[in-house]
This record gives structure tokens, C-alpha cells and sequence, in this order.
């Protein structure tokens, strides 16, 4: 074991979390971790809020949405940037997506107390950036960004 | 260097630590090392939860507390008194006689803390009803829940509900109380009988409060053994006119769900210190809605398991139980001193039951101030992560891998610490197996690597 190969293989505040669809035992992981990071950080306790809520919504979107999807998050001192992409359903109307209150949860993603059509409009109202992209039978691909140095 | 802000009611005393590192490894908050064969407090990070003194063997972790004879400084000398206080005695022993004890052992007013429960949650009622209230609301009963989230839950602090604990209520109470009758306020002396560290340590360094209005603090366990005591000198039984006053739903708030049993809307209760922990974790996330109060408490069954407790939580909480049934909802004769209705002074209690000050948040999590410093030290610890073995054994005087990680990047530790990096090191002679001796001995302290057969799990062996 050599300590200079790990420390030039290292790339920093970069994570990347793989989600299957379905999988609701798991979802949560991700932004749990990334919570944890910020905190290390030192980030505003409130701008941490803001990432875990966009994260948690959007991880759980894939979840329950779509059939399995990446999460790619990227941090630096300005900014976090996430951007998840899921192979999926897509989303036919994403204006009607962002409404609140509109979902297409299934009866058995709601019993699981999922699904109350909130999570598109939490994103949006907590991400400074946000970005949709949607094909219908191929996937849907989320951006989020939050800048970090804001007083 | 750790930078001390905060008092703290728990001392390690060296001379009787033996270095077993039991502590160490069930503190929440990683605030435990051995550095020389002895525990090693870093003290922002304690939230005085008092799991450490739970386990350790030689009682090497103490409480501190006032000195008792320090009420006869005092003209009114009031026993501010838990009800788990009463909860600690045999079915033989009622409240009533508890109560004359206390006042032949010198007390002129003994006051039972949950009297102002039930103001109290008429004052939560009206506080989460309030549309500026952060849901859900978190309870700021226990010290240890509050300090806990102040550490490690940092983006949680507004969800604590910034109204006072009963004990300060009635420490409020009672001091106008004494005054209105006449007593001058520097006569009056008010000493709380604590279960626990963390209501200690919130006394001497309040949160939200500038000062606080209890004058001393005096140990359950050691009441509990001077009420004893008075009791079997006594030829025949206490035959009390005085009752303890108090209804009794309230005398089961300390309790779990005897605080959100009061308290309108969706409630939880949460109680033991690693629940807590999980349940805060899932709360950050925001993965919790529809819920309006949470009730935690850092012990197992609440103050019941608090850590100066000497009955076994179970029994003292069936014993509240059945005393809270005979209370019933009405209240019987008053107090020692001059109680009557507490509703009296309302108006006057109503605005002393809000905090003064802020909670605000203090990350002990953080690896620097600064963003950018802080995310070279987390790379710097994830390089480290990539060495250390991941089973958290211990032997380098941390109680994690990571702990580890992050010590080394803050200079506190190094990163031969590691028994499995010394075996590596010796083996790629990088390292002097002399020096590698050396450094467990800096670690364990000294003649730690030889035989002894008196160690403490060997101790009470036949040899
Ligand atoms: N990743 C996704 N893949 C497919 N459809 C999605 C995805 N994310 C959101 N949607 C669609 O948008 C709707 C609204 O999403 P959201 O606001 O999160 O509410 P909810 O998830 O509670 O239904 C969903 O019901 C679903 O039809
Ligand atoms: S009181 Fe609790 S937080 Fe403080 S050192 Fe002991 S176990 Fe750790
Ligand atoms: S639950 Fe009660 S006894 Fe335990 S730490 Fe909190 S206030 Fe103290
Ligand atoms: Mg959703």
C-alpha cells in the first residue's frame, strides 16, 4: 500500500449514490449523507435544510417515479450542485407536474405516506436553480442548486 | 485547542480513572478519548447526558453538587423537589414523610417542581398554536435534548420550544411567593434535587436565560440517602398534616408522555438518548410531517432513568402511577410555606415562562469555521478513511475510525495511532517497533502492555 496513489486518485466533495426504483427502505440515503457533509462544512444550518429537502424530495420522486436513476453531487465553497437522472416513465406534462398538490402516486406509494403532489413545488421553492428535463418512456433528469455563500 | 464555554457538571477524576475506555465508547457525541491511560473530556462536544457515568466501573466519573449545609446561609431554605424524588421510595415510605424529612433535615419549604405543569401547558398550548411556532414543536424540558440538538442537529434549534422547564417556573413562583409574604429576597435560598447532570449544568450555564433562579443544586442519589436515614431514626411513623400538593396528571410530566399527554394536536414521546439521536437524524431530513409536539427526553422512561435515580426506573415510574391515580385532579392541603394557588400569580408566571434569549446553534460537527479550510480537512479525512481498517476497535484512544480521522486533521491525534497502520509501517520498516511500543504507551499509559493480574475483571477472582 502506497499513501501517494490514494491521495492523487482523490477527488474532492464530489458523491455519487445510485437509487432503484421502488425502493423506499433506502430512499433517504443520499441526502441524509449529504447532510452530514454540510454539516462537517459548516454550512448555514438553514441553507442545509434547503439541499436536504431538495435532495430528499427528488431522491424520493425517482423512488416512487421512475425505475432507477444516479444522483451526482458536486460541492464546492460557492455552491451545491445535484443533478439526478433516472431511466423512467418521463413526465408527459411538467407544468401540470409542478402544480401542487398534482401527483400520480399509486395507491400503494400514498399508503406509504407518499404522494401528496409537494415534492416538484418544495424543490423549486427551496432550490436557488432548478432545472427539468422529462422524455416520456426514457427518463427524467432533475438539476438543483443551492449557493452556499449567501449571508 | 477545545475552547471551553460551557460548564459541565461531570469530572473525571484521573487519579481513579483506570483507562478502560468504557466511556468512551458510549458517548453520543464522541466527546470521549484516552490519551495517557486516562479519560480525556473535549468539552464543547458534552451535552452532560451522563451515559458515561452510567458505565463506568470504577466510579471515576462523579456529579458534582452543592454542599448541603450551604442552605443554612439561607432564612428560607426551599427543597425545589422532582417527583421522581417520591417515586425512589418503597410504598412504605410515603410522599408525606418524604416531605417532613426534608424539613427536619433543615428545608423551611419544600415545593413539589411539577406544581407548575399545568401552567406550563396552557403556555405550549398557546405557544404551537401560534402560526410562528416551528413544527413541530421540540420540548425543552430535558438539558440533554437541548444541548444535544444545539451540537448535532444544529438546523433543528428553532423547533425548540423557547418557553421554560417547570423547574424555573417554580423557582420563579416560589421566590415571589417568599417576597409577597414578606422574606427579602437575598434571605431566600432555592435548591433543586436534581436526577441528573444535565439540569446541573443547564443551571450553572443557561440556555436561553441569563441567569438562573436556583441557588444550589443537591444530588438525588445523596438525598435520597439523608431522607433515608431521618426516616429509620425515627421511632414512630410520620404522621404528616402537610401533604405535597399537586395534581396528578402533572406529577407525571417528567415522565414519558407525561408532557405531551397535556399538549394539543399530534404528539410524540421520545425517550433513551440513541432515540432520540435516530429520531432528530430522520427530523432534519424533513422526512416528518403532520406532527405538532415532540416530547424527548435523553433517559430511558424519562427522569425515572435519570442517572442520580437509585430505584430501578420501572418500579419508580409504577409507583408515580399509582400515586398520580390517588392525587386525582384534585389538590389537597397545601404546602410547607406560604403556597396557595399557584393560578393567583398567572399574569405575573405567564410572562416569565417565555426564554429570554435565543437558542442558538453550536456545530460541533463542523471541521473548521471556515467553508474552504473545512472542506480541505474533509478531503483530508476521507484520505485517511481510505487506511484506517473501518472497525472501530478503539486501540488508538478513539472510539471510531472516523473519530480518528477527524482528530488527526484537527492535530489532536496521528495517524500511526492506528495499530493496523503500525503493523503496516513495521512491516514496510517505516516504523521502529520500539516506537510503536511507545506510542500505545502514550495512548494506554505507561506499563499498560504488562501482565497484570489485578485488573479490574480479575479483581474479586480467588488467587
Ligand atoms: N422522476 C420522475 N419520474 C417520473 N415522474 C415523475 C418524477 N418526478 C415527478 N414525477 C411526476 O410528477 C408528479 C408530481 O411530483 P411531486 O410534486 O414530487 O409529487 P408526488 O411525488 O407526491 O406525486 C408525480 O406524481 C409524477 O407523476
Ligand atoms: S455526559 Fe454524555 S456527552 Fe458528556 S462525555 Fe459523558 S457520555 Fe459524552
Ligand atoms: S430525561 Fe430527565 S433525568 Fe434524563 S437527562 Fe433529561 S432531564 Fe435529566
Ligand atoms: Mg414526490
Amino acid at each position: 500500500m502506497d499513501l501517494s496513489q490514494c491521495f492523487n486518485n482523490y477527488f474532492a466533495m464530489h458523491f455519487k449514490y445510485e437509487i432503484q426504483g421502488g425502493d423506499f427502505t433506502n430512499a433517504g440515503q443520499a441526502s441524509s449523507q449529504v447532510k452530514q457533509v454540510l454539516k462537517q462544512l459548516n454550512v448555514d444550518p438553514k441553507l442545509i435544510k434547503r439541499v436536504v429537502v431538495c435532495l430528499y424530495e427528488a431522491e424520493v420522486n425517482v423512488v416512487a417515479h421512475a425505475w432507477s436513476g444516479v444522483i451526482d453531487v458536486e460541492v464546492n465553497t460557492e455552491r451545491i450542485q445535484i443533478v439526478l437522472a433516472d431511466k423512467g416513465p418521463g413526465i408527459p406534462d411538467i407544468s401540470l407536474a409542478m402544480q401542487k398538490g398534482f401527483s400520480t402516486a399509486s395507491p400503494q406509494v400514498r399508503e406509504m405516506g407518499f404522494g401528496a403532489g409537494m415534492g416538484l413545488p418544495n424543490i423549486e421553492s427551496n432550490a436557488d436553480e432548478f432545472r427539468i428535463n422529462s422524455k416520456v418512456n426514457e427518463g427524467t433528469t432533475v438539476e438543483i442548486m443551492v449557493y452556499l455563500s449567501q449571508a | 485547542m477545545e475552547r471551553k464555554d460551557f460548564h459541565h457538571a461531570l469530572t473525571i477524576l484521573t487519579d481513579v480513572c483506570i483507562g478502560c475506555s468504557h466511556c468512551m465508547r458510549v458517548c453520543p457525541t464522541e466527546a470521549l478519548r484516552v490519551r495517557n491511560g486516562k479519560a480525556v473530556l473535549y468539552e464543547n462536544r458534552c451535552i452532560d447526558c451522563g451515559e458515561c457515568f452510567k458505565v463506568c466501573p470504577v466510579r471515576a466519573i462523579i456529579i458534582e453538587q452543592d454542599d448541603l449545609r450551604q442552605i443554612f446561609d439561607y432564612k428560607h431554605r426551599v427543597a425545589l423537589i422532582p417527583s421522581v424524588f417520591f417515586g425512589q421510595f418503597s410504598d412504605k415510605v410515603t410522599p408525606a414523610a418524604v416531605h417532613d424529612s426534608l424539613i427536619e433535615i433543615g428545608f423551611t419549604d419544600v415545593f413539589e417542581v411539577e406544581n407548575s405543569a399545568e401552567m406550563l401547558s396552557h403556555a405550549i398550548n398557546r405557544y404551537i398554536a401560534s402560526p410562528t411556532a416551528v413544527k413541530p414543536v421540540i420540548s425543552s424540558f430535558c438539558p440533554a435534548v437541548v444541548r444535544l440538538i444545539q451540537v448535532k442537529f444544529p438546523a433543528l434549534v428553532d423547533n425548540i420550544m423557547l418557553l421554560k422547564p417547570p423547574l424555573d417556573i417554580s423557582a420563579v413562583y416560589y421566590r415571589k411567593r417568599l417576597v409577597d409574604a414578606g422574606a427579602k429576597p437575598e434571605e431566600i435560598g432555592i435548591f433543586y434535587i436534581t436526577p441528573c447532570a444535565a439540569k446541573i449544568a443547564a443551571i450553572k450555564s443557561p440556555v436561553g436565560e441569563d441567569s438562573s433562579e436556583i441557588t444550589g443544586v443537591i444530588n438525588m442519589d445523596t438525598m435520597y440517602n439523608q431522607v433515608l436515614k431521618n426516616i429509620r431514626h425515627k421511632s414512630n411513623d410520620s404522621q404528616s398534616a402537610t401533604q405535597p400538593f399537586i395534581k396528578g396528571k402533572s406529577l407525571m410530566w417528567s415522565l414519558t408522555n407525561g408532557e405531551s399527554g397535556h399538549i394539543n394536536g399530534n404528539c410524540l414521546a421520545i425517550d433513551g438518548i440513541d432515540s432520540a439521536i435516530e429520531f432528530l437524524e430522520k427530523l432534519e431530513g424533513e422526512e416528518v410531517t403532520d406532527i405538532d409536539f415532540l416530547e424527548i427526553r435523553s433517559c430511558d422512561e424519562g427522569c425515572a432513568g435519570g442517572v442520580l435515580s437509585y430505584g430501578n426506573r420501572f418500579l419508580t415510574v409504577e409507583r408515580m402511577r399509582k400515586r398520580s391515580k390517588q392525587m386525582g385532579t384534585t389538590q389537597t392541603a397545601p404546602i410547607s410555606g406560604p403556597g396557595t394557588d399557584m393560578w393567583d400569580l398567572y399574569p405575573y408566571l405567564l410572562q416569565r415562562i417565555p426564554l429570554v434569549e435565543p437558542i442558538k446553534p453550536r456545530n460541533m460537527v463542523k471541521l473548521d469555521e471556515d467553508m474552504a479550510k473545512a472542506m480541505k480537512k474533509m478531503e483530508r479525512v476521507q484520505r485517511y478513511m481510505c487506511f484506517l481498517p473501518g472497525i472501530d476497535c478503539g486501540v488508538c484512544g478513539a472510539p471510531t475510525c472516523r473519530a480518528l480521522a477527524e482528530d488527526i486533521v484537527q492535530g489532536k491525534a496521528a495517524i500511526s495511532d492506528c495499530v493496523f497502520l503500525q503493523k503496516n509501517m513495521e512491516h514496510s520498516r517505516k516504523l521502529h517497533p520500539d516506537h510503536s511500543y511507545r506510542i500505545m504507551e502514550r495512548i494506554w499509559g505507561k506499563d499498560r502492555l504488562q501482565k497484570d493480574c489485578n485488573k479490574l475483571q480479575n479483581r474479586n477472582l480467588e488467587s
